[in-house]
C-alpha cells in the first residue's frame, strides 16, 4: 500500500508553501480585492520563475514533463494561501486541455507560451444562469469565427488565448466542440463583472467573429473533451479545497483558542469544539478521495469520472462549511472588512461553483453509478 | 501512488493465503453453511480455531513469540485480517480480551499473572471481558461507584457494572472499582483481574431495543478478590484503565452496516415516488451521491493510515474520524432505505423486506452504534482535544473527593 505523495512531491510542497507563506499572505488577496487588479502580479511571476506553470507540461513543448500528482501538491498550497493568481484558468484548464486534444501544431503554438507563464490561458463555457450543458451553449463556431456571449469568464481580462465551447451544429453533445481563440487577435472585448470573490477577476467575454480554430481535428467531439478537462481539474480543485479547509480550519482554531468569552476559552465550549471536530472530519473525508481522485488522474485511470466527482462533492462541502463556520466561530468581528474571514467565505464558494457546482456533479457522479450497477 | 503490497508484504500475504486455504473455507465457496447458531458451539469452534490460528503464529500477530504471539509487524496483522475476512472463520469472542484486557494485564500485571494468564489467552482457552461502564458512568468512566474495600491480605467488592460485552461466557474479567471515595474521582481507583466464575458474580444479560442480547449487567455482592489480583497500585486504576481505553477505539471497528449505496441504487430503482422509479428523483440521486462520497472518504483514510503502517510510521489522527462519520451514515441510509419502502418499511421481516432487511436492522443497530466505544460526543471531543490541541471541558468535580461531587441519582 503506497496511497501518498512521494518525498519528491512532498518537498516541492513544501517549497510552494514556504514560497506562498512568504510572498502571498492574506495582504495580497486583500489588496487585489480592494484594489481590483486582475490577479497578483509578483506572485504570479514568482510562481513562473520557480517553473511552476511548466510542471505537467511535456519537456518537448517547454515544460518539465512531470505529472498530475506534482500539480495537486501545488493546487492544495495555491488553495491554502487563497492566492490571487490565474493558475486554474491557465494551466489546469487551458493547457491540460490542449494538452490531452490539441493538434501537435497547437501545442507547439501554445504550451511552450502557457508553460513559460508568457501568456495566460483560460477557458469559457458558461453562458450565464443556465447550466453547462450541450443545449445551452449558444455561442457559435463557423467559417473559422466564433460568435457568442461567455460569461463569466475567470481570468478573461488577462488571458491570450481561450478554449471556447462552441456549438458547431447538429444535436446533442455532437452539436458541442472546443475552440481555441486567440484573444489578442481582434473581435473580442472583455467586461470584468462583478462577482462574489473579486479577488480572482471574471469578465463576460464578447466574441464578434473572433477567429478560431477547432481544438485538435474533429467537430463534434467538444462535449465529452469537455467532460474528461472537468474531471482533472475537478481534483485538482478539490485540492485547492483541502488546502483552503486547512487554512480556515486552523484560523478557527486559533481563534478559539486566544478568545474569551463567560471566563473561558471559547474553545473550551462543546458547541465550538464540536463544530471544529466536524470541520476536521469533512477535511479529511475531502483530502482521502482528493487522494484517490490524484491517483486516478495520474494513472488516466478507468474510475477517474467516479474520483474526480467524488472529490469535488467532499472537497466544496468541506471548504464552505470550513469558510462559513470559521466566520461563526469568530463572532461580529469575522463578519467585518477588516477580517480575514471574508476571503476564505468567499474563494470557497467561488471554488465550488467555478467548473460546476456540486449538484450537478452529484448528477454525474450517480449517473455512473447506475450505469455501473446496471452492468 | 498505488494499492500494491511491497514485496515482503506480497510475501507475506501469499503465505497466509495458503494457510488459510488449506485450514479454513473461503466464503465463496461456502454456500449454505454457516457459523454454528448454539453459542456453546460457536464458542467451541471459536477456541479451536484461535489455537490453530496460535500454533501458526497468526494469533496476537504482533506480540513477541515469547507470549504465544507471532513476532510480526502492524501491517502484517492487518493482512492477515484482510484475508482471513474472506473465510468463514468464527471471530470476536477473544477480540476485548486480546485488544484490551490482556495487554492490560501485561502492562501491569504481576509476573505471576502474566505467566498464568497471557498463554491460555493467546491460544482461546479462557475467554476476558472489561468490566468499567457502571449506570452512574458510561462516557464518564471515572463516576464509577463499584466499591472495594480492604480487608486484610483480601479486598471486598460490592457494586454493579453494565454493558459488559460477553460476561455470561467469559472466564475472567478486569474490574475498575472505587478503593478511596475520600479524594477526587481519578485518584480513587484501583485495577484488579477477577474469576467471573465465582459465585458472588451475578451475570445478567441486558435485552436491547433491537430484541438482541449482546452485553450484561454484572452485579458483585461480597466478591473477596486476593491482594495479588490487583493490576497496578492502589489508587493508579485511571492510569491503568487508560492503556485498557488506548486499545478500544482499535478494538470497535468503522462498520458501515450492510446496506450500502449500491444496495440503494437497486432499491430505489424497484420503488416508485409519485409513480416514477425513485431513482429518477433528485432527493433520492443526492443522497446516493453523498453516501458514496462518505464511503469512498472512509474507504480511502483508512488506505492513507495503512499506508503509514506499511512505511513503519505511525499513523496520523485521520483515523479517529471513522466510527464518527461511520456511525451516523449507517443510521440514516438505514432510514432513508425504510422511506424508500413507503408505508411498507415498518415491515421488519428478512424474508418480506429488501437486501434481507438490511435497512431496518442497520437503522436499528445503528442506535446503539453510536454510543459504543465512545459516544459521537466523546469522539467530536477526542478530535477537538487530541487532533486540534483546543482545551479539555471544564470538569465541576475535578478536584472534589468523589464523596462530596455533585451526583445525579
Amino acid at each position: 500500500m503506497n496511497f501518498d505523495f512521494s518525498d519528491d512531491q512532498k518537498m516541492l510542497k513544501e517549497q510552494v508553501r514556504k514560497f506562498l507563506s512568504d510572498k502571498c499572505p492574506m495582504t495580497v488577496t486583500r489588496r487585489v480585492l480592494e484594489k481590483e487588479e486582475a490577479y497578483a502580479e509578483e506572485v504570479w511571476k514568482g510562481l513562473v520563475e520557480m517553473g511552476l506553470t511548466g510542471t505537467a507540461i511535456p519537456e518537448e513543448f517547454g515544460g518539465l514533463g512531470l505529472g498530475a500528482l506534482e500539480l495537486c501538491v501545488i493546487a492544495e498550497e495555491l488553495g491554502r494561501s487563497a492566492a490571487p493568481v490565474p493558475f486554474s484558468s491557465s494551466i489546469y484548464l487551458a493547457a491540460e486541455a490542449i494538452k490531452l486534444f490539441g493538434t501537435q501544431k497547437q501545442k507547439e503554438t501554445w504550451l511552450p507560451k502557457l508553460a513559460a507563464g508568457e501568456i495566460i490561458g483560460t477557458v469559457a463555457i458558461s453562458e450565464g444562469l443556465h447550466a453547462a450543458h450541450p443545449r445551452n451553449i449558444e455561442a457559435k463556431f463557423a467559417g473559422g469565427k466564433v460568435n457568442g456571449v461567455k460569461q463569466p469568464v475567470a481570468d478573461g481580462g488577462v488571458a491570450s488565448v481561450a478554449v471556447v465551447a462552441v456549438n458547431t451544429g447538429g444535436s446533442g453533445e455532437q452539436a458541442i466542440s472546443l475552440a481555441i481563440v486567440d484573444l489578442k487577435a481582434g473581435g473580442v472585448s472583455a467586461e470584468p463583472v462583478r462577482t462574489i470573490d473579486p479577488s480572482r477577476q471574471q469578465v463576460t467575454l464578447t466574441l464578434k467573429d473572433a477567429p478560431a480554430e477547432i481544438l485538435g481535428d474533429k467537430q463534434g467531439e467538444g462535449w465529452s473533451q469537455l467532460s474528461r478537462v472537468l474531471d482533472g481539474a475537478a481534483v485538482l480543485f478539490a485540492f485547492e479545497q483541502v488546502g483552503g479547509t486547512e487554512a480556515a480550519l486552523d484560523m478557527a482554531r486559533d481563534y478559539a483558542l486566544e478568545r474569551y468569552a463567560f471566563g473561558r476559552q471559547i474553545g473550551s465550549y462543546q458547541a465550538i469544539k464540536h463544530k471544529l471536530a466536524d470541520m476536521y472530519v469533512k477535511k479529511e473525508l475531502a483530502k482521502s478521495n482528493a487522494y484517490f481522485g490524484a491517483m486516478m488522474l495520474n494513472d488516466e485511470g478507468s474510475e477517474l469520472t467516479e474520483a474526480a466527482a467524488a472529490s469535488r462533492i467532499a472537497g466544496s462541502d468541506a471548504y464552505v462549511f470550513a469558510a462559513q463556520e470559521n466566520i461563526q466561530t469568530h463572532g461580529g468581528i469575522g463578519y467585518t472588512w477588516e477580517s480575514d474571514c471574508q476571503f476564505h467565505y468567499r474563494r470557497a464558494k467561488l471554488l465550488a461553483l467555478t467548473i460546476g457546482a456540486p449538484i450537478q456533479w452529484k448528477e454525474k457522479l450517480v449517473s455512473r453509478l447506475e450505469a455501473k450497477n446496471a452492468a | 501512488m498505488d494499492f500494491n503490497d511491497t514485496p515482503e508484504e506480497a510475501a507475506y500475504r501469499k503465505q497466509v493465503r495458503a494457510w488459510l486455504d488449506k485450514n479454513a473455507t473461503r466464503k465463496a465457496d461456502a454456500k449454505g453453511m454457516e457459523l454454528p447458531r448454539d453459542l456453546k458451539e460457536l464458542i467451541a469452534q471459536s477456541k479451536a480455531w484461535q489455537a490453530k490460528k496460535a500454533d501458526a503464529g497468526y494469533a496476537c500477530i504482533t506480540w513477541p513469540k515469547e507470549w504465544g504471539g507471532g513476532g510480526g509487524t502492524t501491517i502484517q496483522n492487518v493482512i492477515y485480517g484482510q484475508e482471513e475476512a474472506n473465510y468463514l472463520v468464527p471471530g470476536g469472542i477473544f477480540a476485548i480480551g486480546l485488544g484490551m484486557c490482556i495487554p492490560t494485564v501485561m502492562a501491569w500485571g504481576p509476573e505471576e499473572a502474566k505467566k498464568r494468564f497471557v498463554g491460555p489467552a493467546v491460544r482461546g482457552d479462557e475467554i476476558w471481558c472489561q468490566l468499567f461502564s457502571e449506570p452512574a458512568g458510561g462516557s464518564d468512566v471515572a463516576g464509577l461507584r463499584t466499591k472495594a474495600e480492604k480487608d486484610g491480605d483480601e479486598w471486598v467488592i460490592n457494586g454493579q457494572k453494565v454493558w459488559t460485552s460477553g460476561a455470561h461466557f467469559c472466564d475472567y474479567g478486569i474490574l475498575l472499582t472505587r478503593t478511596d471515595p475520600n479524594v477526587p474521582k481519578h485518584k480513587g481507583l484501583t485495577m484488579f483481574w477477577i474469576d467471573m466464575k465465582d459465585p458472588a458474580v451475578e451475570v445478567r444479560p441486558i435485552k436491547q431495543m433491537s430484541g438482541g442480547a449482546e452485553f450484561n449487567e454484572v452485579f458483585f455482592t461480597n466478591l473477596r478478590v486476593k491482594d495479588s489480583q490487583r493490576l497496578g497500585n492502589p489508587g493508579d486504576g485511571w492510569k491503568v484503565a487508560l492503556t485498557t481505553l488506548m486499545n478500544e477505539r482499535l478494538a470497535v471497528g468503522g462498520s458501515q452496516g450492510n446496506a450500502d449505496t449500491d444496495d440503494l441504487i437497486e432499491l430505489a430503482r424497484d420503488v416508485t415516488i409519485a409513480g416514477e422509479p425513485a431513482i429518477r428523483h433528485g432527493g433520492v440521486r443526492e443522497r446516493i451521491a453523498d453516501w458514496y462520497v462518505q464511503a469512498q472518504g472512509l474507504k480511502f483514510t483508512k488506505f492513507r493510515t495503512l499506508t503509514a503502517l506499511s512505511k513503519g510510521e505511525t499513523p496520523g489522527p485521520e483515523s479517529s474520524i471513522s466510527k464518527i462519520v461511520a456511525a451516523k451514515k449507517m443510521q440514516d441510509l438505514g432510514s432513508f432505505g425504510m422511506d424508500l419502502q413507503d408505508m411498507g418499511g415498518v415491515i421488519r421481516d428478512r424474508k418480506l423486506s429488501p437486501a434481507d432487511g438490511a435497512y431496518t436492522e442497520q437503522w436499528i443497530g445503528a442506535a446503539g452504534y453510536r454510543i459504543a466505544g465512545g459516544t459521537d460526543e466523546i469522539l467530536r471531543n477526542i478530535v477537538a482535544e487530541r487532533v486540534l490541541g483546543l482545551p479539555g471541558d471544564v470538569r465541576v468535580d475535578k478536584d472534589l473527593p468523589f464523596n462530596q461531587a455533585p451526583k445525579g441519582k
